[in-house]
């Protein structure tokens, strides 16, 4: 296995320059805002996300975290891809990255649907990485769920 | 570094007892692997040591010639079997120099050992006839450190729930020692257990237990020494230590895995109440209530790890052969040779005594801040095996303001190139998050 399959460029630039990173208060203040804590116990790598939605839109995504770089990065990604996108599409494009994720490899990303996403594909062959990627989706998910938006059926298991 | 010459008539650095590295790691069949293309590199055996084929050959062996439950068989099989599992405890019993050979009880691992003495004090502490030594409530101590494995940290918070007793504990200094200067105040009267890491499995220190077992001894408290990273890589005589309990684990000392040892002295293992009740541990059992076996039977309920007790045996000849102290001395020269490699590392930070003088051949380190997870994964794709985390001792990461630490940890078969093979790793990780 080579290490810049795992360490692609994409995920290098997240890392060093993480887009919206940092919690923010909703600009609105009437929008429903949800936020949720997650930790990885194995490595007690950290993440809050915070959602901010008019019941449709997620109005902005903002986070702050410690961690390696697979999950900072996967944070940046996130924030980049749903950041203003209706609750239906941010549905659509949780779902592909959860499976990209829980594929071992054997799944080939849609760069229309993901993005920079697609640089993850690699993490999904180091099982103990899986976690690392998944961890600010998930808090997404249980922040979304709290603002009162479902946004994934999906349950992984990594 | 510098020369220093050693007085004549003292003992000089050419008598310590060595052992030929090459030959050592000629016995251990997964040193010849690749990992990603790359000659394996492991520097994680303070998580788990390898084995050795004599020990391999003693599992395999007992399975195939001597297979039978242990002491309830006349047959022959049943025989042999018992007198390897028994057999197997007086290696053991000799190997920490134990006044007797029934003070050593086999258990599952180290984790298995603290949470019985745990147990023992759970199940006395209610009774008014138990040993008063064992017996816990609201005003009583319990007293660990902040430089403990969860497994020296869990059983005791759980404990002192059950009870209503207190948890204290030892700080740690800026240099990763174990801070004493409270030891007066902490260690009290009321204090019942001090229950202590010998060796530190995340900042390496080997901790100074003498004054601490002179304060335990003026205030009548009992003493447990965790030794899991201590046993397999020292002597250990626990008459010397003047500890109450010691617990250790095979694998982490080239034995298998499921077999660890809680050592106590004989006079506090028989005033402890059973912890797992079943087959074994009995003396007799009518349907209302039953009788205990003296111990170690007593706390060994069901069938035992029989294989992998006796494959223990089977590492225990395989160190002494080679030599504890010859042992001890090649991780002190390694550590030695670690410590002042990684210090030519930039951005590099140690984790604990940056001298190889009262720690052992584990050591925990940052690179800048790259995160450890990214520390190694590129390690690995260069073949060289670190743990990264917080290696279950949480307390010590947030002492020293880190989620988590890089580590490597050597043993008898790690080699100065090795950890050349290391430092140059470590470059190729600032490449890659410089």
């Amino acid at each position: 296995m080579q290490l810049d399959q795992l360490y692609q460029e994409i995920i290098l630039d997240h890392y060093k320059h993480p887009h919206g990173r940092g919690l923010r208060d909703a600009a609105d203040p009437a929008a429903r805002v949800g936020e949720a804590h997650h930790v990885n116990p194995t490595c007690g790598d950290e993440i809050t996300v915070r959602v901010a939605t008019d019941g449709k839109v997620f109005t902005d995504i903002s986070y702050d975290g410690m961690g390696c770089s697979i999950s900072q990065a996967s944070a940046s990604v996130l924030h980049e891809l749903l950041r203003g996108r209706a609750a239906d599409d941010v549905a659509v494009v949780h779902e592909a990255f959860v499976e990209l994720m829980s594929g071992r490899g054997q799944v080939t990303p849609d760069e229309e649907v993901l993005g920079d996403g697609v640089a993850f594909a690699g993490v999904a062959r180091y099982p103990a990485r899986v976690k690392c990627a998944l961890l600010s989706w998930m808090a997404f998910k249980d922040a979304a769920a709290r603002a009162g938006v479902g946004v994934s059926p999906t349950e992984v298991e990594a | 570094m510098t020369t220093i010459a050693i007085p004549e008539g003292m003992p000089q650095y050419d008598d310590v007892p060595r052992f030929d590295v090459a030959t050592v790691r000629a016995d251990f069949p997964i040193l010849d692997r690749e990992i990603n293309g790359h000659r394996l590199v492991y520097l994680d055996s303070a998580n788990t040591s390898h084995k050795p084929r004599q020990v391999l050959d003693v599992l395999a062996e007992h399975y195939a010639r001597h297979n039978a439950n242990v002491s309830r068989s006349v047959h022959t099989l049943g025989t042999e079997a018992t007198e390897a599992y028994e057999g197997a405890r007086a290696k053991i019993a000799a190997f920490i120099n134990a006044p007797s050979v029934d003070e050593v009880v086999f258990t599952k691992n180290s984790t298995e050992a603290i949470n019985l003495v745990a147990y023992a004090f759970s199940n006395a502490s209610p009774r008014a006839d138990a040993d008063p030594r064992f017996r816990l409530g609201p005003g009583d101590e319990i007293v660990i450190s902040e430089m403990e494995h969860h497994s020296n940290i869990v059983p005791w918070q759980l404990l002192a729930e059950r009870t209503g007793a207190t948890l204290r504990w030892f700080p740690v200094t800026d240099h990763g020692r174990l801070d004493e200067s409270g030891l007066d105040d902490l260690v009290t009267e009321r204090t019942k257990i001090v229950s202590l890491v010998h060796t530190s499995n995340i900042l390496g220190t080997v901790n100074a237990t003498a004054r601490i077992t002179q304060r335990v001894r003026e205030v009548g408290a009992l003493l447990l020494l965790d030794c899991s990273q201590s046993v397999p890589h020292m002597p250990m005589d626990v008459v010397d230590y003047d500890a109450d309990f010691i617990v250790f684990t095979g694998h982490k000392m080239c034995g298998p895995t499921g077999i660890g040892v809680l050592w106590g002295r004989a006079e506090l293992l028989a005033a402890m109440p059973p912890v797992l009740g079943g087959g074994s541990m009995i003396e007799t059992v009518t349907m209302a209530r039953s009788t205990f076996a003296a111990p170690p039977a007593r706390f060994e309920a069901g069938t035992p790890p029989i294989a992998e007790a006796v494959a223990l045996g089977a590492a225990v000849d395989y160190l002494s052969g080679i030599g504890m102290r010859a042992i001890q001395w090649h991780e002190k020269e390694l550590t030695a040779y670690a410590l002042d490699a990684l210090a030519t590392v930039p951005g590099l930070r140690i984790f604990g005594p940056n001298v190889p003088v009262g720690r052992g051949g584990t050591i925990s380190f940052a690179l800048g801040d790259v995160h450890p997870h990214d520390v190694g994964q590129v390690l690995d794709s260069l073949g060289v095996q670190v743990r990264v985390g917080h290696h279950c001792a949480k307390p010590v990461c947030t002492r020293f303001g880190v989620p988590a630490m890089t580590r490597a940890s050597f043993y008898l078969y790690t080699t100065t190139d090795e950890i050349d093979s290391l430092v140059a790793g470590l470059e190729q990780v600032r490449k890659v998050f410089g």
